[in-house]
């Protein structure tokens, strides 16, 4: 599939964004007055801002987004907007009150925290939903996004909050995130279009006169199919980006969180550990398109 | 809406004859025609006289080899267009309500004014049946010719699809699949019509009729093995030639 840029910076940054305000709706501590409310607010509702800002870059229309709420009875990405500008409005309000009374609504905040929640799951589903690309379509998949989104909100929140010892619990979930990260690599790594039982043969139904081989495109330049979901040049630096993906994305945060943790340096040194993970995040999102078989390929020359 | 129906009343389609097929892009060419000069935009080009054109079309003919294990390679053209789907996820994956598939005769349609060309229903698709107008911006595929098969103002023999219309070896058949008794239905009943990619549980309407066997030729020698079969199947030369073979056979 092709990395689009928009695409990758939406998913990584909401993902924080959003795991960063699941984090504050549940009470996480954050010392100093509105002030500091204000800030911490504005990085959770700033960066999955930004990025549902990104997302529609890449429409066609995005004069048009506001139809893409119409249709959750059967959309996952319709449920995506709807859960994203509920979870929104929330927590601006939360953010509101907790600057102007001081006082943090704990209704309010796990509302919001649970929209945070559904908002990037219902981001995983607009991909784990598609059985075009079998590399996608597992429960692993929402699970990923769940614990990446988990991690570096908590990064985050650990860099701008008042946790004593955040970084324990930091270096806890990015393991676990990326451990889960390995399965998925792990299950994608056995499921190529082969293994669900799609070949050239199945795509043209000619398997019963035997192997079937591609002998000619129908026209001899690129179309948007070839360029959309037949993309291999994005795989070319695969082995380079996973190591990239797992040195800034796991081992950088987590040793900068064992010096914060040893030395009692301060907490928003952790800030960087959280903006390593974000760098690192997004080699790992664009490794999560490039190296998605779509079905179509079949009728493209691909095996 | 995009909730798929329950059943719908026609389940219109097509039916692509795989024996006949000359790979001629005619049905393509006229797709392509029709649909630039009627629809409610054009089916656009960019850079089409350059050096890298590219542009969106709604029929796209493939070829195959398809290989045999015991006979020579075979070339099959390959029509591919939307197959109407009967659970088509291209439907249900759209947040506008753009994607829509009509209960009245089956055809899956993208309502343009409604479409913000987000590309998902592309993704959904696994036959490669969508693409995106590069001018437009929008989702486009076959509509089945919705503007001509119920046209009142085109001439009675016009009213089937462009490229049904269009194809000079007859390969391909417009019609009702939930009619047994219709040109269709017929067709893949007589012919072992296929589905394609059943696997992705898309159920498509559209089918494709195998080509039929090819007649086989009387055995050949087996290159691989020439000495028994290939000596006793020579025949016997005479004169000198006849003597010098006994020489050398006798020599071994
Ligand atoms: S062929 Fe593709 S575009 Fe057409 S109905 Fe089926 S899934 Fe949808
Ligand atoms: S590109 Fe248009 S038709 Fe396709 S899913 Fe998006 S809004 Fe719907
Ligand atoms: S017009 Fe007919 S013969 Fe020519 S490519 Fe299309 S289906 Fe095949």
């Amino acid at each position: 599939m092709h990395p689009a840029v928009s695409v990758i910076f939406f998913t990584v940054s909401s993902g924080a964004g959003f795991g960063l305000i699941f984090l504050l709706g549940l009470g996480f501590p954050v010392g100093g007055g509105a002030g500091r409310a204000f800030l911490v607010s504005l990085a959770g509702g700033g960066l999955a801002v930004a990025g549902l800002l990104a997302s529609t870059f890449h429409l066609g229309h995005p004069e048009r987004a506001w139809r893409a709420l119409s249709q959750w009875r059967s959309s996952w990405l319709s449920r995506e907007g709807i859960a994203a500008i509920l979870t929104l409005c929330l927590f601006g309000i939360y953010a509101l009150v907790w600057m102007w009374t001081g006082a943090r609504p704990a209704l309010l905040g796990a509302l919001a925290s649970l929209g945070a929640l559904v908002t990037v799951f219902t981001t995983a589903m607009i991909y784990a939903q598609l059985k075009t690309v079998p590399q996608w379509k597992t429960p692993l998949t929402p699970a990923v996004y769940l614990s990446f989104a988990l991690a570096s909100g908590w990064l985050l929140a650990s860099a701008l909050g008042d946790r004593a010892g955040a970084e324990t619990g930091g270096i806890a979930l990015v393991l676990l995130a990326w451990a889960l990260k390995a399965a998925w690599w792990v299950r994608a790594g056995r499921t190529r279009l082969s293994d669900v039982g799609s070949s050239p043969e199945t795509a043209t139904g000619l398997g019963f006169i035997g192997r079937v081989r591609l002998l000619e495109r129908p026209h001899s330049g690129e179309n948007y199919l070839t360029r959309e979901m037949v993309h291999v040049i994005g795989r070319k630096h695969a082995r380079s980006l996973r190591r990239l993906a797992l040195l800034l994305g796991a081992a950088v945060p987590v040793a900068i969180l064992i010096v914060v943790a040893l030395t009692g340096a301060p907490a928003p040194v952790n800030l960087l550990a959280a903006l390593s993970m974000l760098l690192g995040l997004l080699a790992e999102r664009w490794l999560f398109f490039a190296e998605a078989e779509h079905a179509v390929s079949l009728y493209y020359g691909n095996r | 809406m995009t909730s798929l129906p329950a059943t719908t009343e026609k389940r219109l389609g097509l039916v692509i004859d795989l024996d006949t097929c000359v790979g001629c892009h005619a049905c393509a060419v006229n797709c392509k025609e029709w649909n630039s000069g009627a629809q409610a935009s054009p089916l656009s080009d960019v850079d089409a006289y350059g050096a890298d054109p590219s542009g969106a079309w709604l029929n796209r003919i493939h070829t195959f080899e398809v290989t045999p294990a015991d006979a020579p390679a075979q070339i099959v053209h390959f029509p591919k267009s939307c197959l109407h789907c009967d659970d088509a996820p291209c439907v249900t994956v759209c947040p506008t309500g753009a994607s829509h598939k009509r209960s009245e005769d089956g055809i899956v349609l993208v309502n343009e004014d409604m479409c913000i060309g987000c590309g998902l229903c592309a993704w959904a698709c696994p036959y490669g049946a969508r693409e995106m107008d590069p001018v437009e911006n929008v989702m486009k595929k076959c509509t089945l010719c919705v503007d001509r098969i119920y046209s009142e103002t085109l001439a009675q023999e016009d009213r089937i699809p462009a490229c049904v219309r269009t194809c000079p070896s007859s390969a391909r058949h417009f019609g009702d699949f939930n009619d047994p008794e219709s040109n269709v239905s017929v067709l893949v009943a007589a012919r072992g019509g296929i589905e394609l990619m059943p696997e992705m549980g898309t159920k498509p309407v559209n089918r494709y009729l195998p080509p039929r066997p090819k007649t086989k030729a009387a055995p050949r020698p087996d290159p691989a093995r020439p000495a028994a079969s290939a000596c006793a199947a020579t025949p016997k030369a005479e004169g000198f030639l006849g003597w010098l073979d006994a020489a050398l056979d006798r020599l071994g």
